[in-house]
């Protein structure tokens, strides 16, 4: 579903990502750790298309279609759903307004029928509901007066709501409870574990993964990605550090 | 002189200071035009006549004002004891559009100005205002939000005066700009003149850019970048129209030219 390959990537001229090489196949989830500084949230906006993350070489392959040629808004329409470390707040758009547009652009864009109001709230009503949001945070401006918990909730029930294809989840476990935790993991799973479907999980902690059971771990290390294995790998990381492993 | 006569004779010479001031074109060091585009401002000379309104004790008014064709707009407003006034301004067309708003408050009077300017090529809006807090316990919001863009120039200059007597004035002033482009220009210009000492008189401005990470996080989710920029600004001048006079009317009309832009 998504190969990345010898991707090298540049911040305000600085290299942050020094020849990375990945690959996801559809029913899969991976999760990538990490250091501090390590590359992994340029990684996440980079793949997304955030303007100042500039790519100098390499190339990443989405569903067969260049990822890197795309608009972001264009990525999103093609199934890549990108889970922010930091939602923004936007004052004055509601979350209705702002997920209603979002769903309605991307169907448009892939030629499908634009959904009605109310079929709209439905859907955007169970998302809340299976995600432990209340009903009145779907009017509230986007992320305004939100804890961080629940942002990352939102941000939950925004995938849910547009149901993607790939899902690249930067941090999502920052900042929640563990009983958050727990129903952000159950979202992730529900959503997002199909045959169909993949997920990059990026974070620093092992907590996450004892909800997401990942099929992969890497560790990301230097823009590099340095070792790979299966869900144990984090279990090691999370006993010896990344000193030992990244070298 | 009996008092009538007394009140007639400075009426005559308020008038008198009136057509001297609309005779004699300003130029930019007058302080009401200095930010003006003052060559279409001697295409427009002679300035209208300003509108009197009157609001009697007690009872309530409400306008909505969409200037759309490059006119300049004079009003002057006398609120009296606890009267309530509620004015909606689009200034958004022609070269040049001036709103030049002159309003009395007596006691217990409430006035609401919520403005919405926006430009965009060369065109020049301004929104001109005085407030004169003439007696105690009036209260003044006014609200107003420029968007431009290319090369336009959008101004506020704003006076609010408390008379000596008028205790328990409460006056807000919030103004607010976003530039599209580099080339284009904000000016605010509160200016307090207060002469009681027990009174609240607050102004805020500021002049910022459309939010980067904002665009980004719209566009991430499937929003093309135009729709990403018109529903940031839309959220940007949302509010100020309501309870308006008109606000589907003023609202409408406000997107229109927001789309124009983006």
């Amino acid at each position: 579903m998504l190969q990345i390959n010898n991707l090298h990537a540049t911040v305000g001229d600085k290299p942050i990502l020094k020849g990375l090489t990945l690959s996801l196949n559809a029913g899969e989830i991976h999760a990538i750790m990490g250091p501090n500084g390590a590359g992994k949230s340029t990684l996440a906006y980079v793949l997304g298309g955030r303007p100042g993350y500039e790519v100098t070489d390499g190339s990443v392959t989405f569903n067969g279609q260049d990822l890197l040629a795309l608009e972001p808004h264009e990525r999103a329409a093609a199934g890549l759903f990108l889970g922010f470390q930091y939602p923004v707040e936007i004052p004055g758009v509601s979350n209705v307004q702002f997920l209603r547009e979002a769903l309605n652009a991307q169907r448009k864009q892939r030629g499908e029928a634009i959904l009605s109001g109310g079929d709209f709230l439905k859907r955007a009503r169970a998302e809340a509901d299976g995600l432990g949001m209340a009903q009145d945070m779907l009017k509230r401006p986007v992320n305004v007066g939100f804890s961080g918990g629940e942002k990352k909730r939102n941000e939950m029930v925004q995938m849910g709501i547009i149901d993607p294809t790939l899902a690249i989840l930067d941090e999502t476990d920052s900042g929640l409870d563990i009983d958050a935790l727990r129903t952000v993991g159950d979202g992730i799973n529900r959503i997002m574990r199909r045959p169909d479907k993949a997920v990059l999980l990026i974070t620093h902690y092992q907590r996450l993964l004892d909800y997401v059971k990942p099929d992969f771990v890497h560790v990301l290390a230097d823009g590099r990605i340095t070792r790979t294995g299966g869900a144990e790998l984090a279990l090691e990381l999370e006993r010896d550090g990344y000193r030992e492993l990244a070298a | 002189m009996g008092i009538g006569s007394w009140r007639r004779e400075i009426l005559r010479q308020a008038q008198v200071r009136d057509e001297f001031r609309m005779n004699a074109l300003p130029t930019r060091k007058d302080e009401a035009y200095r930010y003006s585009d003052i060559d279409a401002l001697a295409r427009a000379w002679p300035l209208p006549v300003a509108e009197s309104i009157v609001v009697p004790a007690g009872s309530s008014f409400s306008r909505a004002l969409i200037q759309d064709s490059g006119t300049i707009h004079r009003i002057e407003l006398s609120l009296g004891k606890n009267a309530v006034a509620a004015l909606h301004v689009l200034n958004v067309g022609g070269e040049y559009g001036r709103v030049e708003l002159n309003v009395t408050l007596h006691e217990g009077a409430d006035f609401t100005l919520g403005a919405v300017q926006i430009g965009s090529g060369s065109q020049t809006l301004e929104i001109v205002t005085t407030v004169t807090h003439a007696e105690p316990h009036a209260t003044a919001r006014q609200s107003v939000r420029s968007v431009l863009a290319g090369q336009a120039t959008g101004s506020y200059l704003g006076k609010v005066a408390v008379a000596r007597d008028a205790q328990k004035t409460d006056s807000v002033q919030s103004i607010k700009a976003m530039l599209l482009d580099r080339t284009a220009t904000a000016n605010a210009k509160p200016e307090l003149e207060i002469y009681a000492d027990d009174v609240k008189c607050a102004h805020g401005a500021t002049v910022g850019e459309l939010d980067a990470a904002a665009l980004f996080y719209l566009q991430s989710r499937g929003i093309a970048p135009g729709d990403a920029k018109r529903l940031l600004l839309q959220a940007f001048v949302a509010g100020v129209f309501d309870g308006a006079a008109d606000e589907e009317r003023l609202t409408a009309a406000a997107l229109a030219k927001l789309g124009e832009l983006v």
